[in-house]
């Protein structure tokens, strides 16, 4: 099969159980597909295992699967959202990221033209975050047993000296930060869910967090504890922290950053936005006396440009996160159960 | 948000929770209930009991649609999915309210039963047409707001002649609750609820307006405010029911306003009556049989009547035995009352109704209001 051939095929075909099978229709979907897109010095080596060096220092390692549908969606795609979300669980431990791992479930049928597309996603989204993908695997399953494409990615990373970065640090008395606007990357995908799509411009905020965490990091190495709130919202991600380390945390619904668009869309959906999924945001939880300074920090980057002081911990062993609404009494701020649901009435 | 965050104004409220305070009689109390889980989720989600002399209390009413479901029902939708195989269509809400032995549709759903979650009834149609060789039924829950969705629904099928979709009628109505609830031995001999007057539905009278109420406001001498579900509306609407209360009226007076009026919405109710009846009665979770409280479809709709398209079998439906949803939707007990609230029953694995739907009353105390049943913790710092 020559080139021209290949291409043609990447264009018009779509997956089929060869393209798992171990032989020449696989081969040349990983050369003329994967390795066309993704191509760095380890990737090309062409073995089964990337061989690299590491520096010195305490290595993290974060693995994360990506099933999302739609698997494209205002602001990004399954392909850039494989890579930011394992990025960010690397950056999260403090961590510089330095290799990604890519593994693809591939669902006979799937149209190679869209497999291209979230390659490329992928492989631009390596590129400006300065990450390689240095090994991958491909496996394709029966029509009806997938949903398209499953990606996981691994990420690997170096830890600073002297950063120690965990839930259980957190402590009375500091204060909690987030990076920007809550609740964009549920709502794009809701928006555009089968049964449900509504007209709107919120877009993902999908993104990769470790080029400013690594400036938040030189600014206050004592950084308590870093999270991304993806799934369960900020909400889930401060009751995980307050369980952890069993603290109670006071939040100030007024303070907390929530996009005009996202707010209406959460009113008419009846969600809460603090249990709404984000791909491209951080809290962040540190002592009082330098929180100024990080917001600063985290403000001269595009990820960050909205951070904000929005609460303090406490010291609660009940562990519960409770905070003052903007219509001045109290309530306390829950785990999400389940799913959240819409109301009907 | 315009036309939102008018309603959720802190200053307005301040100046509304001063007034209440000034206006309610230290000498008295007032116990109102809140009849729609719309507004008891409104009080806990924005604090508004914060703002309240102690004096001036909250009774939960029953008016969340998945609570008042009797499990028999559900047990039935559980079956139309499970035996006839149909494509049920569903509110969310519905997806995780335990039947008997805790079979939900969502655990029907994981062991490969075909349900859907739908926004609306038009999702519903939508499937049926896209899959003309299976049966789809729409489960129909809900007060008078839910209903003339319904009514489209079947009218819209009837038109296309869609002969796979049906309907499968659990429409509840409100006034014949709430004179229910004050017809009750608890309200009216046992002295056990203490009612002094009603925050009533806000969306529900959209639909059928503010006239319904009028007759046991008079006939049962309590005082009732149609109330919007934001925040400021229900401040509004207890310092409408306190000036009520102090100068001893018992009247039908409307804070909502921008959408009820006294006739309610004609066009709807017209649709509602040509596709449904009364029926003569019906078994509500917590209040028993109530008489002429529901709705089913009209005999010249039955081809499109779920309950008359499938056979359902003669089953025993059990409610979990020391679940107190019965009592805390009648008023008579607070979730905390409830042996089972925060123990064994929580929102992740529900025991019953009123903890699975966050209009639900257990569900917003559990999730907004844990703490104030609980000791304040030692050096906290202040919220």
């Amino acid at each position: 099969m020559n080139m021209m051939e290949a291409k043609t095929s990447v264009r018009r075909g779509s997956v089929d159980m060869t393209h798992g099978g171990g032989g020449r229709a696989m081969a040349d979907l990983i050369k003329d597909l994967f390795h066309r897109h993704l191509s760095n010095p380890i990737l090309d080596q062409g073995n089964d295992a990337a061989l690299f060096d590491v520096p010195p220092g305490r290595l993290v390692m974060s693995t994360d699967g990506h099933v999302i549908s739609p698997l494209f969606f205002p602001g990004g795609d399954i392909g850039s959202l494989s890579v930011h979300g394992t990025l960010n669980d690397v950056a999260m431990a403090g961590a510089r990221p330095l290799y990604l791992t890519a593994s693809f479930i591939l669902e006979e049928g799937f149209p190679l033209a869209d497999l291209e597309r979230i390659v490329q996603s992928m492989a631009m989204a390596a590129k400006h975050a300065g990450v390689p993908v240095v090994t991958g695997d491909t496996k394709v399953v029966e029509k009806g047993n997938g949903d398209g494409v499953f990606i996981t990615t691994t990420g690997l990373g170096v830890v600073p000296d002297g950063v120690n970065i965990s839930a259980m640090n957190a402590n009375p008395g500091q204060a909690i930060i987030v990076s920007g606007p809550i609740g964009d990357h549920g709502v794009a995908i809701l928006s555009k869910r089968e049964n449900l799509e509504f007209e709107t411009e919120i877009c993902s905020d999908s993104a990769a967090l470790h080029k400013m965490v690594a400036d938040m990091i030189e600014a206050v190495p004592g950084i308590a504890v870093l999270r991304d709130p993806t799934r369960g919202g900020l909400a889930s991600t401060l009751n995980e922290i307050a369980a952890a380390a069993n603290v109670g945390m006071t939040l100030d619904e007024t303070l907390i950053p929530v996009s005009r668009d996202v707010s209406a869309a959460c009113e008419l959906l009846g969600l809460d936005p603090l249990y709404v999924a984000n791909e491209g945001k951080l809290v962040c939880i540190c002592d009082a006396a330098d929180a100024d300074a990080l917001v600063t920090v985290m403000q001269s980057h595009a990820e960050g440009r909205q951070a904000a002081i929005v609460g303090q911990v406490t010291d609660d062993p009940a562990g519960l996160v409770q905070m003052k609404t903007e219509f001045g009494g109290s309530r306390v701020v829950d785990w999400l159960s389940g799913e959240q649901l819409p109301r009907i009435c | 948000m315009k036309y939102v965050d008018e309603f959720r104004a802190r200053d307005l409220a301040t100046k509304l929770a001063s007034a209440i305070r000034n206006e309610a009689d230290p000498a008295r109390s007032y116990h109102l209930m809140e009849f729609c889980g719309g507004h008891t989720h409104a009080i806990f989600r924005y604090g508004v009991q914060d703002l309240m002399p102690d004096n001036v209390k909250f009774v939960h009413g029953p008016g969340c649609p998945v609570c008042v479901l009797p499990v028999r029902r559900l047990d039935d939708a559980v079956e139309l999915a499970e035996r006839h195989d149909v494509i049920l269509c569903t509110y969310g809400d519905m997806m995780r309210v335990p039947g008997t032995k805790q079979r939900s549709l969502i655990r029907a759903k994981a062991d490969g039963a075909d349900i859907r979650m739908v926004y609306s009834t038009l999702d519903a149609l939508k499937i049926a047409r896209d899959n003309p060789d299976r049966q789809v039924v729409f489960f129909a829950i809900g007060f008078e707001t839910t209903t003339p969705p319904s009514a489209v629904a079947i009218k819209q099928a009837e038109r296309e002649g869609l002969g796979n979709f049906s309907v499968f009628c659990n429409h509840v109505l409100t006034p014949a609750a709430i004179q229910h609830i004050l017809q009750s031995p608890e309200v009216r001999e046992m002295g056990t609820v203490r009612i002094d007057g009603f925050l009533g539905p806000s969306h529900v009278s959209s639909i059928i307006g503010s006239q319904p109420y009028e007759f046991f406001a008079g006939e049962f001498a309590k005082p009732v405010v149609i109330a919007g579900f934001e925040p400021l509306d229900v401040m509004q609407s207890v310092l409408m029911l306190v000036r009520q209360i102090n100068e001893g009226r018992h009247e039908v007076e409307n804070e909502y306003t921008r959408v009820v009026t006294r006739e309610g919405n004609l066009k709807a109710q017209e649709l509602v009556s040509e596709v449904f009846e009364l029926r003569r009665s019906f078994e509500w979770r917590g209040l028993g049989s109530v008489p002429y409280s529901a709705l089913r479809i009209r005999e010249r709709f039955a081809a499109l009547d779920a309950e008359k398209r499938f056979e359902v079998s003669d089953k025993k439906s059990r409610e979990v035995k020391s679940c107190e949803c019965p009592a805390i939707l009648r008023g008579v007990k607070r979730p905390t009352d409830c042996k089972l609230f925060g123990k064994v029953c929580t929102p992740d694995n529900p025991m019953g109704s009123c903890m699975v739907s966050s209009e639900g009353a257990c569900a917003a105390y559990y999730t907004y209001g844990r703490f104030r049943e609980m000791p304040k913790p030692a050096g906290e710092v202040a919220a």
